[in-house]
């Protein structure tokens, strides 16, 4: 036979044998595939924050599909996507919790102390390893931006040398929340009126030599406290949430003014809470 | 026996596939930023790679050879290779689908990954018996596993690392892997000494 032909034919021949392997294994081996997975993805915003729980978007649509998972745990996207996401599956819609980044360190430049001037790698997580910054607070923020770099929606950014977030654009995924090395950063709910804006475990003399933003255990916020939701915990003064009304007069009378009034609230939802109080 | 361990650390440290032959520099550059991902891609690697073998070598040897089509190995393989990794991944999904998402999207870019081709057309023109070749192809895979899982370290390194602004990112990278690259040369001559006259 004609070599060139027998070439041609021999790898056609090879060709068409996995072809027809590759068919017939598809068609034996078919796994259906939930239509709804696809459709839930594509309603969802993509950014795989991971706030839902679950390993990304891809991983929460697969939950919801199996019926695992509730379907308003996709704080980026907020009520609409909770309302598509229950038309999709035909269940009850239910409100999504606006969640929303809280930087708990008032420690800009100006107000606190410095132990060195430092020199290395610009990254919060370089500076930590080395003697946690350059800040005399091991406690504060480091102020080079991790988490800005991380925020998928732009809404962290630093801004006199220390992280603050933009509420109108925050969109409470917490990923900021998860490179932060000092766990500065926390994700709260509309539902909080006052909020402590510092996270230092340091005795108050201490505290107040390093920094004039930082909460120095003096008690005061605890006295006021009309339904004593305020306790200390290692020198610094800590809100229970369950039992806080909402009066904002500890923020009124604290020394340092690290006690603040929360911007992100929802009015309609705290007096509903209060009402059940 | 001596020669198939003899066959499997020549594998491993002397011809590492990524470091000594260069073979496989996508998936070492592309997929080792971190150690995870690294070790998933390389068990990937290990596992086509004996598959491959075990299919390329029986069609060399009763099909390509007897009809005198030794000069089609190339295009025969890639075919094969193609389609087999196609055929594991239909079935992958369906009797093991928590493998199936551990290896993801890794186990169809290896479809076209050099190094799987390099290495059953290595052990042809060695002159390998089956389970030589065999052994040569775990062993090649083991190696890019090392290869892969030491440079994952070694770009750990760099992230914490401050290079001049032109060096950063993949140029760095590179300096690295041409450094590493030329320690595993020390490996050079190590199994004729460990294994003489095998």
């Amino acid at each position: 036979m004609n070599p060139i032909l027998l070439a041609v034919l021999s790898v056609a021949a090879i060709g068409a044998v996995c072809a027809v392997l590759l068919v017939a294994a598809s068609k034996l081996m078919y796994v259906r595939v939930d239509e709804r997975v696809a459709q839930i993805r594509d309603t969802l915003p993509g950014a795989n924050c991971g706030a839902c729980g679950f390993t990304g978007c891809d991983g929460y649509s697969k939950a919801l599909a199996d019926g695992d998972a509730e379907t308003n745990l996709c704080v980026p996207g907020g009520d609409a996507v909770s309302r598509e996401i229950s038309g999709i599956l035909g269940v009850g819609y239910k409100d999504v919790l606006e969640m929303v980044a809280a930087v708990r360190c008032g420690g800009a430049p100006d107000v606190r102390g410095d132990k060195m001037e430092y020199d290395g790698i610009t990254t919060c997580a370089a500076a930590k390893m080395y003697y946690g910054g350059a800040a005399s607070c091991q406690y504060g923020c480091i102020g080079y931006g991790d988490c800005a770099a991380q925020c998928p929606t732009g809404a962290i950014c630093i801004e006199d040398g220390i992280a603050r977030v933009n509420l109108k654009l925050c969109a409470g995924c917490g990923m900021c929340a998860r490179v932060c090395p000092n766990n500065l950063i926390w994700i709260h709910d509309d539902t909080i009126t006052t909020l402590m804006i510092c996270s230092s475990h340091d005795k108050g003399a201490d505290t107040r030599r390093k920094c004039s933003a930082g909460c120095i255990a003096c008690r005061k916020c605890e006295h006021e406290c009309p339904v004593g939701a305020i306790s200390m915990d290692n020198n610094l003064a800590v809100i229970d949430y369950s039992v806080c009304i909402g009066c904002g007069r500890c923020a009124e009378v604290c020394t340092t003014k690290c006690m603040k009034i929360a911007l992100f609230t929802n009015k309609a939802r705290i007096d509903a809470t209060k009402a059940a109080k | 026996m001596l020669k198939l361990v003899s066959v499997l650390m020549a594998a491993v440290l002397v011809n590492n596939y990524v470091l000594r032959q260069f073979l496989g520099i996508c998936p070492f550059l592309g997929v080792s930023k971190d150690l995870k991902n690294a070790a998933g891609m390389s068990v990937a690697v290990v596992f086509v790679m004996a598959l491959a073998t075990a299919v390329t070598y029986p069609i060399q040897v009763y099909l390509l050879v007897p009809n005198g089509m030794g000069y089609l190995q190339t295009v025969v393989f890639i075919l094969v290779i193609a389609a087999l990794v196609q055929l594991v991944e239909i079935a992958l999904k369906k009797y093991a689908p928590a493998l199936y998402t551990a290896l993801g999207v890794y186990l169809p870019l290896i479809t076209t990954n050099c190094a799987v081709l390099g290495v059953t057309i290595a052990n042809i023109d060695a002159g390998y018996d089956f389970l030589t070749s065999m052994v040569n192809s775990v062993g090649s895979g083991l190696g890019f596993l090392l290869a892969m899982v030491i440079f994952s370290g070694v770009r750990g390194r760099i992230e914490y690392s401050d290079p001049p602004e032109a060096f950063k990112g993949l140029p760095i990278a590179l300096v690295a892997a041409a450094i590493l690259s030329l320690s595993f040369f020390g490996f050079n001559g190590i199994v004729e000494n460990l294994f003489p006259g095998v």
